[in-house]
Formats: C-alpha cells, structure tokens, sequence
C-alpha cells in the first residue's frame, strides 16, 4: 500500500536504530501520546530496539480508555431502552462500564449498531423515523471533525430522532497536565499525528516553550516512530525545546481551517473528566447551545449514574505513564483481553492490550489459553440507582 | 452548555492490597454465552473447555481435540466429523453457505488424511426465504459435493419463524476413511518440522466482510473456499510422515498455529514475509483495523512436516490448482512451548496471539 | 481510533449535498467524505478516518522523508534547521518554510534540505 509500506522498510528501521544509539550520550524520557503509536511501538519492539538509557512511557492516548466511566454508563443505560437504536465505534463495545458493557447489553437484545463512519448513524435515524438513534461521539481532535459534520447533518435534514452522547478529550491540556504533574520524569513528546493533521500544531508552542520540552508531530508507521524519536533525541541532546514536525507528509502547521470550523461551530470546550486519571480543565468539546436539542444526554436525562470502577485496575497510573502494565498485579492473571477490567485493556490502542498482544510479561505466566475464563459478567441491565426520564419525543 | 462537572473521583490507587485480589469480583455473574464465543478464538477455546467438554463428561471420550475424530469400527478407521455454517450474508463473492459447508467438512475430514466417504445436508430455514434461494444453495452444494467426489446421502430440513435463523443455517456430517499408517494429529508437531501453507490467507474472511451490511466496501477478492483432499493425497504421496494438517478456517492462522503448539507443547517462529497475503486483503485489513493472521481463510490448509521433507511438499503441492502459492512459512522449535512467535521490524521477536473473541459476526 | 490511512481519491460525487469521493487503498475500495479537503482531485492522495478525508498527503514530502532516511548517517547535522535570532523564542522547524502560512516566529528556518513551499496554504 502506497504511503505505508515504504514507512515499515526493515532496512530503514535498523538505519535509524544505529542513529538514534549513535547521538544518543544520556539516558532520555520520552512519551508518545497516541494510542495507535503505542501499538506500533509496542508491536514492532520498538522501545525495546532503542539505547537503554531511552525510555518510551506511553501516554493517554486512547480515546476509548480515557473515555470517562460515567459516559460509558450513560450509553449502557440509553442502550438499553427499547426505542432507541445505540451506533458506536467498533471499539467501545467491550469496553467495561461499572456493571456491564455494550456487547453484553447486545446479546441481550439491545439493539447497539457498529458503524464505521458516523454519517451512517445519521442514515439510520432517516431510515429509523420511528426510533431513537444515539451515537456515540468520542475520540481526539482527529474524529471531531466526523463527529461535528454528524450533527450538522442531521441538523441541516431536520433529523430530529438522532441525537449524540458526546466525550471528546483534547490532547494540549492532557499534555500540560502530565507536565505539571510533580511526579513527572516526560522530557519529550511525540505528539498525535493526526491529531495534529487536523488541529495544526500551533497549540504545541507554548507548552513547549512553558515547560521546556520537544515535542514532534509523529505519525504511525515503524519509520515515522523512529525518525520522530530520533529528532525529539537530538533536541534534547542540543537542548532544544520546539515544536518539529517529523509526519511531514500528512501535517502543515495550521492544520485544515475548514475541520476546525466545522468542530467550533457544532463544539466549545469544556471540562471533561478522563477515566482513571481524574478532571482536566478545559480538555473537551461540548455541544453548542445552538445544537444542545442533539445532546443524547440532555434528551435521555441520564443525570443520575453512579460509578463504580473495578477495584484492580490501575488505568489511572497506566494511562499518564506513571506504571506500565508489568507493574500490575492484575495484568495477564484477572486482566486480559478476553476478561478486561478497565479500558486499557479492551481498545486495541490500549497500552495493556498491546502489551498482552505482543506477549509483554506473560512468559512465566499461564498461558492465557489456560486460564479459566469466561465471558465478561452479565449483570442487571440498568444501575437500579438510575432512574430514566422518558425520552422528550421528537419534534 | 456547558456540561457539569462529573466530579470522578481521585483516580484509583496504584497500590494493591492483597484482598483486593483475593476477592475481586462482588457482583453476582450471570454468565451468557456471546458472540466472540464463536470466533474460533481463546473465547470459543475456553467454552469448549469449560462448559461443553465438562458437561459431556463420560460421553466424550477425551483426547486431543481435532478436525474430525477418529474411530476403529471393523479393522478400517473412519473419520467422523460435524460442522454448522451461519454465514451472514448466505451469499458472498466466491461462493455461498451451500457450498462452504459441503466443502468444510469434506476439509475436515482431509485434515486427518480421511478421504471423504458420505456427507449429510441439514438445514434450518427461516420463515420467509425465498424458494429460489433455497434452490441455488442447494444447487450449489450438490456441485461442490460432485467436485469432491462425495456424496450427499441423507439429510434434514427444518422451518423456523421470522427471526428465529438469520435467514439459513445449514449443518454437514461426513465420514471418511483413513488409510493405513497415516495420523495427522494437532499434537504432532515436533521441534525441527517446517510449517508449510498451501496458499494465499485472508481471502474469504475480506470477502465476507466486503459484503457485511454497515461495511460495505469495493475489493476485487473472492472466497477462496474450495475442497483440500486433493492437495492432502498429494501431500501423503510425497510425505511418509505428515505430523499435522489443519485448515485455519474461523479464528484465521494464527489461532490454528497457536492451537497446534499448545497441543503439540513446542514453539512455533513465523517467517512473515513469507506468508502469502495477497494486497488487497492487507489493505482491507489495515483500513479496518483487523490482522490478517486472525482473519477466517476457506480454500488453505497448514501442514508440519519433518524439516527435510519440505521440499517435497512443496513441490506436491504447487503442481495442483489451488496450492500454486504454496510456502514455507516458519519452523517449529523446542523454545517457547506453546508459543507462536515471529520477527518484528526491527529484528526482535514478539508473540502471534490467538483472536480474543469476537473480530466481526459470523463470517463462516 | 487514530487509524487513519492514505488511499487515492479515484472517482468524486455529489451525495446529497456532500462532496464523496471513492477511496482506493491498495485494491480496497470504499467512500469517504471529501468536504473537509475540497481541492482535492481525482489521483490525490487523502488520509481517511472514521469515513473522513481528515488531509491530503503532499506525495513531494513523502518521497523526502524516505530518501532523508535513506542517506541518514551521512547527513551532516549543520544541514538541518537551527534556531535564528531571539533564541528565548520557542522557534518551530517547519518543513513548509514560511510562505503564505500564518505568521510564523523569525526563528524558523528552512526545514530539510530543499523544502520548499507547501502547495497552497491547505485546507
């Protein structure tokens, strides 16, 4: 495939291994934000390629393991009413809520829809006049241009049985929050490459030159990692602290202007509360009065959810990389990929669920073959604390 | 409006306490069964070890679980295997649910050397198809059944309402006989054998999934499924000692693989640039996130051979139509007992696991 | 969820309003909404997520980011960007230059050896 496969030359990789161990004289910490950098990263071996002295601490970047537990209970409970149609994702299926989640929800009947662009939840509202038809709107900057045209489409066309759970988390506060964090050891970020291809990187700059630290727009591939590591090492070398774009290809510095009107039409920014790490200010998008009919939580009134997160599960100090999965108890014993117990583990971007792929820390483990697991638990559908309003019936 | 504050409480803490583990879970679980138990992966491994074989209790006599199982009735050993198909949609490029499950089993039986002997057809039909389909289908599986060389002698038909079957589900038995001194079995395979694949992977699950309502996309790629009990008789023709054959059907290579070393209790080191992926199933499964290692294949087949024979198999297989891709595709090692590895970008080694559970619903 | 991958725009359409263009990746097809990168042309190349083209690839900076890989170690590292005057500033390397872009901070130099201006000021 053109525009990847040239990006994962073996050849090319070991060249800029011996790069990066050559200018490198001083141990180095670095943090990848993205979710699907880590995958790669993990997948490949690349932290383990590098000089000891460098250390890849993989940060908060994926949207569906830092998508807040209260959002996810709310979409369980909207599920799980008869008139509604709930789209999501493919990933937020198997991601835990305190008591159950979609794909357990689904096999008892709740009609829950994957849907690959969220333009075709919109088409099944049209379709569906008589039904609710809830979309689930996570992800980074880089799916809220997708999110944002959902809703204005379904504005435009007056598709009024179609409404939207919003939980969208920003990467610039996430990375400020880490760098203000007191237990902070990140010297260098590798920032979301196509987060960055929508946003621009001008939101980069001050964070770099506040806290001092490179940072590089990466993108996904084997060859993109490494060159991006490979710069944020020299700067820290030549004590540098900029902000350098390595995924030249797909990133210009103000990003595309037309996504980012489209976004602050339909958003604002918001607070917004990121599972296992705690409130951010400032660090989510949120409907717009202007579109507040489309808010799937003002229209369900789900106000009422108490959450209860497993009692194992270190997400929190996983996801600002302050542990890694081999510093938990749990990891490839009560946790795995079939019997997760936080969101780490079920997205595949999750950092504990490329770490299980890969085989990271289960070699003196059982194999998970032999563990006696089964399918995550069923439990009572909805939180008998949450009572639900009846729907406002659509114009 | 702005959204307010939800006010999560402090992040969970890093340390653990020992009865945190001790009594982790205080709900109580109704357990269900879910799709993923279906894929062909450590879920549906884990059904059938903890629910299914349990409950046969004295019923099942045990042992290696394989494609078929074999028995000893009258000096001659047959081979006896079942397989249901629910493939949505019935129809797909390259073929239909008729003639996938005609030639599932007819494979089945060809993974224990079995040539096939006779097949049953069992359907379960929803309220509602149309006649013509039903025809087609079953038009469909005599032609694939006249190609095998097996025939259909008996079978069953069942009417379900509206919703109760997704439209048809169809169920195949056969039987077959085994020839002397030959005993593919999955736990054969022994350090210093080659792993050789008979051709192209990905094939059939990309063309389900090109179909599938909700993902719809272009790609010039058909099912791949067709009868393996040629390239098999060729394979025993040329091999005296043929340790394993398996065809990775749901759960794709990589689960059949690490089936196959947890039984066999050896490691398995994949060369990857030597499995054939044709492009178009790389590219359907980069755009849908997917691994074409666990993606379902029809129409292959893996076979353990002694190291030295390879060449051998190699060479049997290539001169017949649907092994012309034929490859070498890794070796089996003393190391990592019941792991499959293989070499990452930058020249580490790094774990093939087996699919989880569910990748996308019922595609074979 | 950040899995967003290059394919070329082989076929552009109207659907309802909204400018769609039909996806080649690598033998697979499938529709993605263009009205986020409306300049693109049919044999462009576009990053696709969730349905979205979110960029359009600048296949010129491709090819030099491989051939910049490919004769690493014998690059000399004076070649590459350095900081200008004011250097309290942060200074951003950008590969683009300077032209017609949102203003950019005197320190930024030229980025890689022979960068030269991104073709329109995206988006």
């Amino acid at each position: 495939m053109k525009y990847l496969d040239e990006y994962r030359d073996p050849v090319l990789a070991k060249k800029l291994i011996a790069e990066i161990h050559r200018i490198t004289t001083r141990p180095w910490t670095l943090m990848e934000v993205c979710g699907g950098q880590t995958h790669t990263i993990v997948k490949q071996g690349i932290d383990e390629a590098l000089p000891a002295g460098i250390r890849m601490i993989h940060g908060p970047g994926c949207p569906v393991c830092v998508t807040p537990l209260e959002q996810v209970d709310k979409a369980l409970a909207i599920a799980a009413r008869p008139d509604v149609i709930f789209t999501s994702y493919g990933d937020m299926l198997r991601v835990p809520g305190s008591t159950t989640d979609l794909l357990a929800l689904k096999a008892r009947g709740a009609d829950v829809r994957i849907v690959y662009s969220p333009l075709d939840a919109v088409w099944i509202a049209a379709a569906n006049p008589a039904r609710q038809v809830v979309f689930f709107a996570i992800g980074f900057e880089t799916t809220a241009p997708a999110n944002a045209m959902a809703v204005a489409e379904a504005a435009r066309r007056g598709i009024d049985n179609f409404s939207v759970l919003v939980s969208h988390v920003l990467v610039p506060p996430a990375m400020a929050a880490i760098l203000e964090s007191p237990m902070n050891r990140v010297q260098a970020f590798l920032a979301a490459g196509h987060v960055c291809a929508v946003m621009g990187w001008t939101e980069y700059e001050p964070i770099a030159a506040r806290y001092r630290v490179p940072i590089v727009v990466t993108g996904f591939e084997p060859l993109d990692l490494l060159e991006g590591i490979w710069l944020a090492v020299r700067q820290l070398e030549a004590g540098r602290a900029e902000v350098e774009n390595q995924y030249v290809r797909a990133v210009r510095r103000e990003g595309v202007p037309l996504a980012q009107r489209q976004i602050f039409e339909v958003f604002e920014v918001g607070e917004r509360s990121w599972r296992g790490i705690g409130e951010i200010p400032a660090s989510g998008y949120h409907l717009r009065e202007a579109y507040a009919r489309f808010d799937a939580e003002r229209r369900f009134a789900v106000d009422e959810i108490r959450t209860r997160e497993h009692p194992a599960c270190i997400a929190g100090a996983i996801l600002t990389g302050e542990k890694t999965p081999l510093d938990c108890t749990a990891y490839g014993v009560l946790c795995s990929p079939q019997r997760p117990l936080g969101a780490p583990m079920v997205s595949s971007e999750g950092t504990c669920a490329a770490f299980h792929a890969a085989g990271r820390g289960l070699g003196l483990q059982l194999r998970p073959l032999l563990m006696p697991t089964l399918a995550p638990a069923e439990a009572p559908l909805a939180p008998a604390e949450a009572p639900l309003a009846p729907a406002e019936a659509p114009r | 409006m702005r959204h307010p504050a939800t006010g999560h409480a402090a992040q969970p803490t890093a340390t653990l306490e020992a009865d945190a583990i001790a009594c982790p879970a205080p709900i109580p679980e109704a357990e269900r069964v879910i799709l993923g138990h279906g894929s062909g992966g450590q879920l549906s491994a884990a059904l059938l070890r903890d629910v299914i074989v349990p409950a046969l209790g004295a019923a099942s006599p045990g042992g290696v679980l394989n494609d078929a199982a074999v028995i000893e009735v009258a000096g001659s050993r047959l081979a006896f295997t079942t397989d249901s198909y629910v493939v949505s949609p019935i129809r797909f490029p390259g073929g239909d649910i008729g003639e996938l499950a005609v030639n599932g089993t007819v494979n089945d039986l060809a993974m224990m050397g079995a040539s096939p002997v006779a097949i049953s057809l069992a359907y379960v039909i929803e309220e509602g198809l149309p006649l013509d389909e039903l025809r087609d289908i079953t038009a469909s599986a005599a032609r694939a059944a006249e190609r095998a060389g097996v025939p259909i002698v008996t079978g069953d038909t069942k009417v379900v309402g509206r919703g109760a079957a997704d439209r048809l589900f169809v169920n195949t038995a056969g039987i077959g006989l085994v020839p002397e001194g030959v005993a593919p079995s999955a736990d054969g395979a022994r350090p210093g054998d080659a792993v050789i694949l008979s051709g192209p992977i990905g094939l059939h699950g990309v063309a389900v999934m090109s179909v599938r309502e909700g993902l719809e996309f272009e790609v010039e790629i058909a099912s791949d499924t067709r009868p393996l009990h040629g390239l098999v008789a060729a394979l025993l023709a040329a091999v005296a000692d043929v340790h394993v054959l398996r065809d990775p059907t749901r759960g794709g290579l990589s689960s059949a693989l690490n089936e196959i070393a947890t039984s066999s209790g050896v490691g398995i080191v994949l060369d990857e640039p030597a499995i054939p992926i044709p492009g178009p199933v790389r590219a359907a499964c980069e755009m849908l996130g997917l691994d074409p290692l666990h993606v379902a294949n029809e129409g292959v087949l893996v076979a353990f051979v002694p190291g030295e024979a390879a060449g051998a198999a190699l060479a049997a297989l290539r001169g017949l139509p649907g092994g012309e891709a034929a490859a070498v595709i890794g070796a089996v090692v003393a190391d990592h007992p019941g792991m499959v590895t293989v070499r990452t970008i930058v020249g580490s080694e790094r774990i093939v696991d087996m699919l989880v559970g569910e990748q996308l619903p019922r595609i074979c | 969820m950040c899995l967003g991958i290059p394919g070329k725009v082989v076929e552009i359409h109207d659907e309802a309003g909204l400018p769609m263009g039909k996806v080649d990746f690598g033998g697979v097809r499938k529709e993605a909404c263009l009205a986020y990168v409306p300049e693109t042309r049919i044999g462009d190349y576009v990053i696709v997520h969730v349905g979205f083209a979110i960029s359009r690839v600048d296949e010129e900076e491709a090819l030099r980011t491989l051939e910049i890989l490919a004769t690493m170690g014998d690059m000399v590292e004076t070649e590459l960007a350095t900081m200008g005057p004011g250097m309290d500033a942060p200074a951003v390397i950008s590969d683009e230059g300077a032209a017609g872009l949102l203003p950019v901070p005197p320190a930024a130099a030229g980025g890689r050896p022979g960068a030269s201006p991104p073709p329109g000021g995206g988006g």
